[in-house]
C-alpha cells in the first residue's frame, strides 16, 4: 500500500477567484484515517487557509458533510482507504450556496426547520404534573425519524431541492413525522398546511436518494410518502365529510 | 459572496443512481402506448376476424420491437413499484418485508389469471 | 379557509394507476405484445378473445385499466417534463397536455369499448 494519497479540494476563496478550483494536496494514507482527517493534516500542517467545519469526528453533530468522489457523506465517516490509490476529490456539499472552500451557508433550512413545528404540541391547559408516558411500541412508531442529525447530505442528494430550492426538503418533512408519528404529539393539524402544500410533500418524486445518503437511517424518503398518503386521506374526508363532522 | 453551482439540464447523466431513476420515470411513457396498443387491439377484434388477423400480422414489424421495449420499461415499473410500496404503506404491526412479498404474490397470482382467461 | 389543492386528487390517480400498471400490464403486454407475435404460444382465436370482449366485466376491468393508466402516466410524465428537462417554467401548459390528454385518452377508450 502506498503510504501517501492525493486530496483535491475544491477551494473557493471570494473576492479572489470567481468559481472554485482545485488544489491538491498528499497526505498520509493511514488504515484508521477519515477523509476529514486528511483535511485536518492538510489545516495543521500544509495550508492553514483551507475552510470547512468539523466538530465532533463521530458521526453526531452532523458538520462535516462534504461531497467526496461525487458523493454526499460525512468526512469523518468516510475512510481515505476505500478510496486507495486515489485521487480523493472533496468538494463542497451540492445544492447550497459556497460561503468559502468547503463551507456551505444553510439558512435556506434553518429557516424552514422552524415552519414544520418541530417540537411536542399539546392542547392541555394547563400543562399536567410530571412525563407524558409512552410505550415502546409507541416509541418505535418515530424513532428513526429521531435519529437527524441536520447534516444536510439529504438536500445535497435531492435532485428536486436543487431544481427548485423552494422545495421543504426531506429533512425538514422527515422530522416533522417524528413529531407527527409521535403518541405525546397533538401538532399534526397545525403541520399539516406546510406539509400538505405544493412546496410539501408534493413537490418529491421518491428519487430515494435522499435515504440512500442518510447516515443515520432516517429514510426521508419514506416519511414523505407516508405523509403523501395521510394528505391523500385527510383531503378525501374533506371532500366527502360535511365540516363539522371533520 | 457566495457561489452557487449552475445545473445542467441533463444532470441526470451525472449519476447512475439519477440515470436510473428518470429510466423509471420514463417508463409511464410506455404505459401509455400500451394503453394504445390494447385499444387497437380491442378494436381489430371488435372489427370482426379479418381485422384481428392484419392487427396480428401488423404486430410482427417495427411494433414488435417497440413492444419488447415497452415490456423491459413496464417490468422496470412493476419491480421498482413494488420494491418501494411497503416504505409508502406502513401498516401496523405488519413487517415491511411482508407487505413486499405480498404485493409479488398478488402479481403473480394476477398474471397467471389473466393467462389462463386469454389462453383457455 | 383552507386552499383546495388539486394535488392529492391527481396523486391518488397516479398511484391506483401505477399499482394497476404494474400488477396487470406486464403478463398483457407479454401475451399480446411479445408472445403472440413471436409465435411463442398460439394466438388465441378470434371467437374466444370477441366472446371474451363482450362481457361487461371484461369492458369494465379494461376500461378502469385504460383510465388509471392515463392518469399514471399524465402524473409522471408531468414530473418528468419538469425534473428532467427543466421545464417546470412551461407548467400551465404542461399540466393542460398531461392531465388533458387522459381525459381524451379515458373517452377515447370508452368509445372504442363501448363500441366493440
Amino acid at each position: 500500500m502506498a503510504d501517501t494519497i492525493t486530496l483535491q479540494v475544491a477551494r473557493y476563496r471570494p473576492g479572489q477567484e470567481p468559481e472554485p478550483v482545485f488544489q491538491s494536496y498528499d497526505v498520509p494514507l493511514r488504515k484508521e484515517w477519515a477523509v476529514l482527517d486528511g483535511l485536518n493534516h492538510v489545516k495543521d500542517h500544509v495550508d492553514g487557509t483551507l475552510s470547512y467545519r468539523w466538530s465532533c469526528r463521530m458521526g453526531i453533530c452532523g458538520s462535516c458533510g462534504m461531497t467526496v468522489n461525487g458523493s454526499p457523506v460525512l468526512s469523518c465517516a468516510t475512510f481515505l482507504t476505500d478510496y486507495a490509490p486515489g485521487p480523493v476529490r472533496v468538494e463542497p456539499l451540492r445544492n447550497f450556496p459556497v460561503v468559502r472552500d468547503l463551507v456551505v451557508d444553510i439558512t435556506d433550512f434553518m429557516a424552514k426547520l422552524p415552519s414544520v413545528k418541530p417540537w411536542l404540541i399539546r392542547d392541555d391547559e394547563p400543562e399536567p404534573e410530571g412525563e407524558y408516558l409512552q410505550t415502546p411500541g409507541e416509541l418505535d412508531d418515530y424513532k428513526k425519524f429521531s435519529m437527524c442529525i441536520n447534516c444536510m447530505l439529504c438536500y445535497s442528494a435531492c435532485p428536486v431541492y436543487a431544481l427548485d430550492p423552494a422545495f421543504l426538503g426531506p429533512a425538514a418533512i422527515a422530522l416533522a413525522q417524528r413529531y407527527n408519528l409521535d403518541s405525546r404529539d397533538e401538532g399534526a393539524e397545525d403541520r399539516r398546511d406546510v406539509l400538505s402544500s405544493a412546496e410539501g410533500v408534493w413537490a418529491c418524486t421518491f428519487v430515494g436518494e435522499c435515504s440512500t445518503a442518510c447516515p443515520k437511517g432516517v429514510d426521508p424518503a419514506g416519511a414523505i410518502q407516508r405523509y403523501k398518503l395521510t394528505a391523500a386521506t385527510h383531503a378525501v374526508k374533506d371532500f366527502l365529510l360535511p365540516r363539522g363532522a371533520r | 459572496m457566495t457561489y452557487v453551482k449552475p445545473i445542467s439540464t441533463f444532470w441526470w447523466l451525472r449519476r447512475g443512481s439519477y440515470f436510473r431513476f428518470v429510466l423509471r420515470e420514463l417508463s409511464s411513457v410506455f404505459v401509455a402506448w400500451f394503453v394504445v396498443y390494447l385499444l387497437m387491439l380491442v378494436s381489430a377484434i371488435g372489427s370482426g376476424p379479418e381485422a384481428y388477423h392484419r392487427f396480428l400480422d401488423w404486430s410482427t414489424g417495427w411494433v414488435l420491437v417497440l413492444n419488447v421495449v415497452a415490456l423491459l420499461f413496464v417490468l422496470l415499473h412493476a419491480v421498482t413499484w413494488f420494491n418501494l410500496a411497503p416504505r409508502a404503506m406502513v401498516v401496523p404491526h405488519v413487517p415491511p418485508v411482508v407487505v413486499l412479498v405480498l404485493h409479488y404474490l398478488l402479481w403473480l397470482g394476477l398474471s397467471l389469471a389473466v393467462a389462463w382467461v386469454v389462453l383457455r | 379557509m383552507r386552499r383546495r389543492s388539486p394535488e392529492p386528487l391527481v396523486w391518488l390517480l397516479f398511484s391506483a394507476g401505477g399499482m394497476a400498471a404494474a400488477l396487470a400490464v406486464p403478463v398483457l403486454l407479454f401475451l399480446f405484445g411479445v408472445a403472440f407475435p413471436l409465435g411463442w404460444l398460439p394466438s388465441p382465436d378470434h371467437a374466444h378473445l370477441l366472446s371474451l370482449l363482450r362481457s361487461p366485466i371484461t369492458k369494465v376491468v379494461l376500461f378502469g385499466l385504460c383510465v388509471l393508466a392515463l392518469f399514471h402516466w399524465a402524473h409522471r410524465f408531468r414530473y418528468t417534463l419538469y425534473d428532467g428537462l427543466r421545464l417546470k417554467k412551461l407548467s400551465g401548459l404542461i399540466i393542460l397536455l398531461c392531465y388533458g390528454g387522459a381525459l381524451v385518452g379515458s373517452a377515447i377508450a370508452g368509445y372504442v369499448l363501448l363500441r366493440a
